[in-house]
């Protein structure tokens, strides 16, 4: 708790979705190397409250990484020069003695401004929506084993599910496609027994809600990937393909 | 099915199979184009066997569909792909790294047009299309060899073909593995082994197609 550091932050402004954005730049001083990211911007926002200025507004909810709400693109990456950690999770100490930081919104047309830092990422839960339900048998309690399942698959099933929903993929994206984020969501039920029920229609709802939203298409760029918190592999991306031609070949 | 064609997959299905096509394509004629290295009289003899009889003018034409089909979606992706990244654009320059010709694909086969016209110009034009619109009147093609050795003994064209293949060949490295990637068949295991084999497709082919215009610069 001994280092701190200054820093030079540009920061987006925008006070609503149809308002015209800027830069403003403020200072911070004495930023604890150990604060995270988030309590950096806490720290400017009391700053600014006392200065009578209005706070940057910016999405935040668990800060430990699992809830997906936190984004901002710093420096020109999403979720800021960490690899494999939301933004929440980022630390100071990623950032030396009088850096200039620059904190923009993600950026898609299916993501608009709602104000400042914050964006509107309820198209994500329109192409969830848009998968429907999965069909389970009530009653008893079922077996834990009555459906089994082979370890690789239940593994790949568990990565894909490690998807949080975060759109730093969408961000990310020279396309500011939803691809990484819906074959997550496609794979994580794709590859169970439960979730091949109604695999044709999910796939084929979900693709064409996406178009529908905006998203642009796929590249295989990979900065999807590379971006990713929770590190989602392309080869979900593979697998939604084979899901959506399969699915559109046979109907 | 009914709006496949609209959908971001189903376009790039066609991108991808259109892609494959033209790599196929390219493979055959590399080989035609290998003759030429051994044999002048060989060449020659496929040359007079593709001119302009109704097999190669129905391959010709499949191929052309091919050739814009291709670039028709290409053109309608990139305009989609830019209008959704919206009308704000970051200000800070993205610091993700990225394969660069993934990101490229529309620039590159910009130039891969370009030198194709030059191409069809050069070659197309003085034997197929000559052949098609003078043949009848008993105008007598030129050997095919005697045109590509006119053209490469110029070393300014064999500068502008090694640029187009450049090109091609960055189109191409990431073009194979992303098309497989397309149409489903790729994995976390394959991901790897497919840009191997995306990297030894791109440089066969482009080797493939420079040994000519090289070896007639040189020894003349
Ligand atoms: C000999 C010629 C060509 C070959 C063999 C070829 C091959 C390919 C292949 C295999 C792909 C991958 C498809 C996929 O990602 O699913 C591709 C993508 C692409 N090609 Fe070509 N191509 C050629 C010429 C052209 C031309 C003339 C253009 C015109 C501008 C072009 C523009 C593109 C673009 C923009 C993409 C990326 C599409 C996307 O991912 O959104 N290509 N090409
Ligand atoms: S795939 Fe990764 S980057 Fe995209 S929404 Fe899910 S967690 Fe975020
Ligand atoms: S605030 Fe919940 S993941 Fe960052």
């Amino acid at each position: 708790m001994d280092k701190t550091i200054n820093l030079t932050l540009k920061v987006w402004r925008q006070n609503g979705p149809r308002e015209k954005g800027h830069f403003e730049t403020y200072q911070v001083k004495n930023i604890s190397v150990d604060s995270s990211f988030l309590e950096m911007l806490d720290i400017l926002n009391e700053q600014l409250i006392s200065e009578n200025k209005e706070p940057v507004a910016f999405d935040h909810d668990c800060r430990e990484g699992i809830c997906g709400m936190c984004s901002l693109y710093i420096n020109g990456r999403p979720h800021g020069p960490d690899d494999d950690v939301t933004t929440c999770q980022l630390h100071m100490r990623r950032f030396k003695d009088g850096d200039t930081v620059t904190i923009e919104p993600w950026r898609a047309k299916a993501f608009p401004v709602i104000k400042d830092l914050m964006v509107n990422r309820s198209a994500f839960d329109e192409i969830i929506a848009a998968g429907g339900y999965v069909s389970v048998s009530t009653g008893g309690v079922p077996d834990g084993n009555a459906i089994p399942i082979p370890k690789p698959d239940a593994d790949e099933a568990m990565d894909a599910a490690a998807c949080i929903g975060c759109g730093a993929c969408v961000a990310a994206c020279k396309n500011a496609s939803a691809m990484l984020f819906l074959s997550a969501k496609v794979s994580q039920l794709a590859l169970l027994p439960q979730g091949r029920v109604e695999a044709k229609r999910r796939a084929i709802a979900m693709v064409n809600k996406m178009n529908e939203l905006g998203f642009g298409a796929c590249t295989n760029t990979r900065a999807c990937e590379a971006e990713c918190p929770k590190s989602v592999s392309i080869s979900h991306i593979a697998r939604l393909n084979r899901e959506f031609l399969k699915a559109s070949f046979a109907s | 099915m009914s709006n496949f064609l609209t959908v971001n997959i189903g376009r790039k299905f066609i991108m991808s199979i259109s892609g494959i096509f033209l790599i196929l394509f390219l493979l055959f004629h590399m080989s035609m184009n290998m003759v030429l290295v051994f044999s002048a009289e060989g060449y020659d003899m496929i040359c007079e066997f593709l001119g302009a009889n109704w097999y190669a003018l129905a391959g010709t034409l499949v191929l052309a569909a091919g050739v814009v089909i291709h670039i028709l979606y290409a053109t309608i992706l990139t305009l989609q792909n830019r209008a959704a990244r919206g009308t704000d654009r970051y200000a800070a320059s993205n610091r993700t790294v990225t394969e660069w010709s993934s990101k490229n694909m529309y620039v590159l086969g910009l130039i891969v047009v370009l030198g194709l016209l030059l191409h069809l110009y050069n070659f197309w034009y003085n034997m197929q299309y000559a052949e098609i619109a003078y043949g009848h009147d008993g105008y007598e093609v030129p050997a095919g060899s005697k045109i590509v050795g006119d053209l490469f003994v110029q070393p300014l064209y064999v500068a502008i073909y090694l640029v187009w293949l450049a090109a091609l060949w960055f189109h191409l490295t990431h073009g194979f593995w992303s098309a497989m990637h397309t149409i489903g068949w790729n994995n976390k295991i394959w991901l790897d082994r497919l840009k191997v084999i995306s990297n030894i497709v791109a440089t066969i082919i482009i080797i493939g197609f420079a040994v000519v215009p090289v070896k007639f610069l040189i020894f003349k």
